[in-house]
């Protein structure tokens, strides 16, 4: 336990001292979000319609800027080879790197959804099953992107790589993350589609940790 | 007590070493040897445990590395050639989390005094990032006070060390070793271990 503790004080405080890489993925969705309404002009019905898929995949997007570095600084300076000897097993403090990656890339940008969603002109209820979706949505990127962040460990340009690899495994995320505001918007329940959501997390943060660990160790030989 | 039974490591399509074989027991040192390339430090990581073997086994106590009765990674202390520092964190912060993520937590305190014992009293505080190589790597050395651990596996320690800190270090083995502790290290340069150090060459 005290490990996992670790790993996650560890990663926030070296957040904390190089804020740059948290700072450039939430200005990327706070820019990103904002572009549409300026270009597409002040049309509220349109605005309303386009809203769940622009702040959604805006935040993808976002998320995916901070994923390559998951494990490259720690695969660079020893750190995943100790963390591989560790009596600890490894998927739990990959599970540990991914929640404080979660905290780091996700968290805010779901904590600042509701107020870009204010320039689409949306109401209040549906602020909050956005703030509700990208909670859960952005957590089950983490996990998914972890994979991808193992997989290109270590290869020459495996930034690209990983979001060829990586944003297909995002598409039921996406679908069903920005149908959940859809659903809130025209009146229709958004339970469906936040189980779906749920237990698409569920699942991922089960065995995502592990299939990780798996790549990470044959990163390492 | 680490016993190693022909070891083979294969690298793409050249053999590094065939047969090689060995027993550490209590209080003993094995020193290995050998130029450049000849899978010094590949064989330190197949004994880790972090790259497989082309062939042959290495056990713990009669438990086979791998197998789940196997103590090895829990009693193991392992320094690379990466030195697994954070240039952002300070000494002690690095520490502290090197060591949990060991599974031995220590207090700050304790950090602070093995760094002293170190001579590197001043410097505690500082990112890594503004110490020296030879500091860095007396940093990554310090863990050696803070964790009590019977094996020991060195890959070349003392790069980057002055004569007073390789005194320093080869003091620290040797209170190990009289502890009942166990080395396995590389060196280019001379090692004093006296009666208990054997040294095994590894020949291209």
């Amino acid at each position: 336990m005290n490990a996992i503790a670790a790993v996650v004080q560890r990663d926030l405080r070296l957040a904390l001292r190089r804020k740059s890489e948290v700072l450039t993925a939430v200005f990327f969705f706070v820019v990103v979000a904002s572009l549409f309404p300026l270009a597409i002009g002040p049309e509220p019905d349109m605005l309303r319609k386009i809203a769940p898929g622009i702040l959604w995949v805006g935040a993808l997007l976002a998320s995916l800027l901070s994923l390559g570095r998951l494990f490259a600084a720690d695969y660079q300076d020893g750190t995943l080879e100790q963390m591989a000897l560790s009596p600890t097993p490894l998927p739990l403090l990959v599970a540990a790197k991914v929640l404080a990656h979660w905290l780091l890339s996700g968290l805010p940008l779901a904590l600042l959804s509701p107020v870009l969603a204010l320039q689409f002109d949306l109401d209040g209820g549906t602020m909050w099953v956005l703030f509700a979706s990208l909670l859960l949505g952005t957590a089950l990127l983490s996990f998914l992107g972890a994979v991808g962040a193992a997989l290109t460990l270590g290869v020459r340009g495996g930034e690209v790589l990983l979001s060829l690899l990586i944003l297909p495994l995002y598409i039921p995320a996406l679908v069903f993350g920005s149908g959940a505001v859809e659903a809130q918007m025209v009146g229709l329940g958004y339970g469906a589609q936040m189980s779906i959501l749920s237990a698409m997390l569920l699942v991922a943060a089960f065995f995502g940790p592990w299939a990780c660990a798996l790549a990470l160790r044959i990163a390492l030989e | 007590m680490l016993s190693v039974a022909d070891l083979s490591c294969i690298r793409g399509d050249r053999t590094l070493f065939r047969g090689v074989s060995f027993a550490l027991e209590a209080g003993q040192c094995l020193h290995l040897e050998g130029g450049n390339g000849v899978g010094k430090t590949s064989l330190l990581r197949i004994v880790a445990g972090l790259s497989p073997a082309a062939q042959g086994a290495v056990c713990w106590h009669g438990e086979l590395l791998g197998s789940p009765h196997c103590q090895l990674p829990a009693q193991m202390l392992y320094l690379g050639h990466l030195l697994a520092l954070k240039d952002e964190l300070s000494a002690v912060e690095n520490l502290c989390a090197g060591s949990a993520i060991a599974g031995n937590t220590i207090e700050p305190a304790q950090a602070l005094d093995a760094l002293k014992q170190l001579g590197l009293a001043g410097r505690t505080a500082l990112p890594v990032r503004v110490l020296s190589q030879g500091q860095k790597r007396r940093v990554a050395l310090a863990r050696l006070l803070l964790q009590q651990n019977p094996l020991w596996v060195l890959d070349e320690p003392f790069v980057a060390l002055d004569a007073a800190a390789h005194a320093l270090i080869v003091r620290v083995l040797h209170g190990h070793l009289a502890q009942g502790g166990m080395v396995l290290l590389t060196s280019h340069q001379p090692v004093d271990l006296g009666a208990q150090g054997r040294s095994l060459r590894l020949d291209a």
